[in-house]
């Protein structure tokens, strides 16, 4: 048993923005796996609840016909990983969806709670991060759009205000297209463990040279971060295994990991340039490149 | 209090909880099913699986209120007067050392076979991933499993 004072259970999202406008004092729950867990820790004390498990309106995944896809927030992730769009057009997405948990969390924890929640470790954030996601966000008022790389505030914050939810999360075809990438999450166990260290990256790669390339890292920072310097820096350079060493070492100028119990600051930083080197290759190799003579 | 009706093992039941009600305290202390086990209480450990609708849940990581017209599977609710041939199979390869993280185990065997009676060991490993044994070492269950396949398929 938790201590929760109240819970609101409304069927559509009309009826949610009602209930959350006069009650800014709510706590949204989406799936339940982490606010449960606040409760059950004791950190949230005579909570009033404002459940939105029951806006069918915001599951489900859409293929838009510019190409954008437009996820809900409500979608579960075991949902994600075994979606035909997902797999089919940002297979990136389903591999970082598996990684999440076990089948009893993927089965209840959606996507839209893992980026409210704010975790620093959340699984489908770095993959978000590289695919450019934007964030759609409403309230009683409207409706607005923000970039997922700025949505972020500090470990466990996210810059949602009281009144607002976030609905959808909208992918772009431009942001996939021709595009891959590789998710690489690095935990003590496969199922059922937190990140020490994410990587993700995206990329597209012509004659040998990375046209876009896009690295994101989680658990590095005190927010899931863009390696911009280590981006900006392989634009338009021949692929060699010099060129991916020197990107991954650069991935640390925007990188500040911390030292936990769950790794040192040093063994993080190590795992930042080796797990994105395994991601290059892999993407540089998915993409037709090759980075040895 | 909030009024929720769901079906639980087959059989339809409405109460008036409080909101705090997580789904493993109504099948413990409203319905009386102690088959259902409270393990880390936080989702991390799978010992309070339950099947809802076909798919497997931490029992405790799910409001009770949210089961509005749910149909609950337990472990009390998978056998007959007979045991189902995972629990014979469970049994027959002594995949049970301490007891309590078989009621988990089994229903997310169950709930992985009622959907793939083919299921691939790789498949039958990543279906208990999110249940934790501390005595096995695993290989028992899934040899377990495995038996329990062969049973099903000959039924």
């Amino acid at each position: 048993m938790f201590s929760i004072k109240k819970i609101y259970q409304p069927i559509t999202l009309a009826e949610a923005l009602e209930i959350y406008t006069s009650n800014p004092q709510l706590k949204i729950i989406a799936g339940g796996t982490d606010v449960l867990i606040s409760l059950h820790h004791g950190k949230l004390d005579d909570v009033e609840l404002l459940s939105i498990k029951n806006l069918t309106e915001l599951t489900g995944i859409n293929y838009l016909t510019d190409g954008t896809i437009e996820i809900g927030t409500m979608t579960t992730f075991t949902e994600i990983f075994r979606n035909e769009i997902i797999n089919k057009y940002i297979p990136i997405l389903a591999e970082a969806s598996v990684s999440m948990g076990g089948p009893q969390i993927r089965n209840n924890a959606t996507i839209g709670g893992n980026i409210c929640n704010g975790a620093v470790s959340a699984d489908s954030a770095p993959t978000l991060f590289v695919l450019n996601a934007d964030l759609r966000i409403v309230n009683n008022e409207g409706v607005r759009i923000v970039p997922i790389t700025e949505f972020y505030a500090g470990p466990g914050k996210v810059k949602l205000q009281s009144g607002e939810i976030l609905t959808h999360i909208i992918i772009k075809k431009a942001d996939y297209k021709g595009m891959y990438g590789k998710y690489i999450k690095f935990s003590n166990r496969k199922a059922m463990d937190i990140a020490m260290l994410s990587v993700a990256t995206l990329g597209k790669v012509k004659n040998n040279k990375f046209t876009d390339l896009r690295i994101a890292l989680g658990v590095s920072a005190p927010t899931p971060i863009r390696c911009t310097k280590a981006e900006s820096f392989a634009f338009n350079k021949t692929i060699k295994e010099e060129l991916i060493k020197q990107i991954s070492e650069k991935t640390l100028l925007n990188a500040n990991p911390r030292h936990s119990w769950r790794g040192s600051k040093v063994y993080r930083e190590h795992l930042i340039q080796v797990l994105t080197e395994r991601a290059l290759k892999e993407i540089i190799t998915m993409s037709g490149g090759k980075w040895h003579e | 209090m909030i009024k929720v009706t769901m079906t639980v093992n087959g059989k339809l039941y409405t109460r008036e909880i409080p909101p705090m009600m997580r789904l493993l305290d109504f099948i413990r202390d409203e319905l009386k099913l102690k088959g259902t086990k409270e393990g880390c209480g936080e989702g991390e450990c799978g010992a309070c699986t339950v099947i809802i609708d076909g798919d497997i849940y931490n029992s405790c990581m799910v409001l009770a209120t949210s089961c509005e017209g749910k149909r609950i599977t337990t472990i009390e609710g998978i056998s007959g007067a007979e045991l189902h041939p995972i629990q014979e199979a469970f049994l027959e390869v002594n995949a049970v050392q301490c007891g309590y993280c078989t009621p988990g185990m089994i229903l997310s065997a169950k709930a992985l076979l009622d959907k793939n009676i083919n299921a691939t060991e790789k498949e039958m490993k990543e279906a208990i991933s999110g249940n934790l044994c501390r005595c096995t070492g695993y290989q028992k269950i899934i040899e377990a499993v495995k038996l329990a396949q062969k049973k099903l398929k000959k039924r």
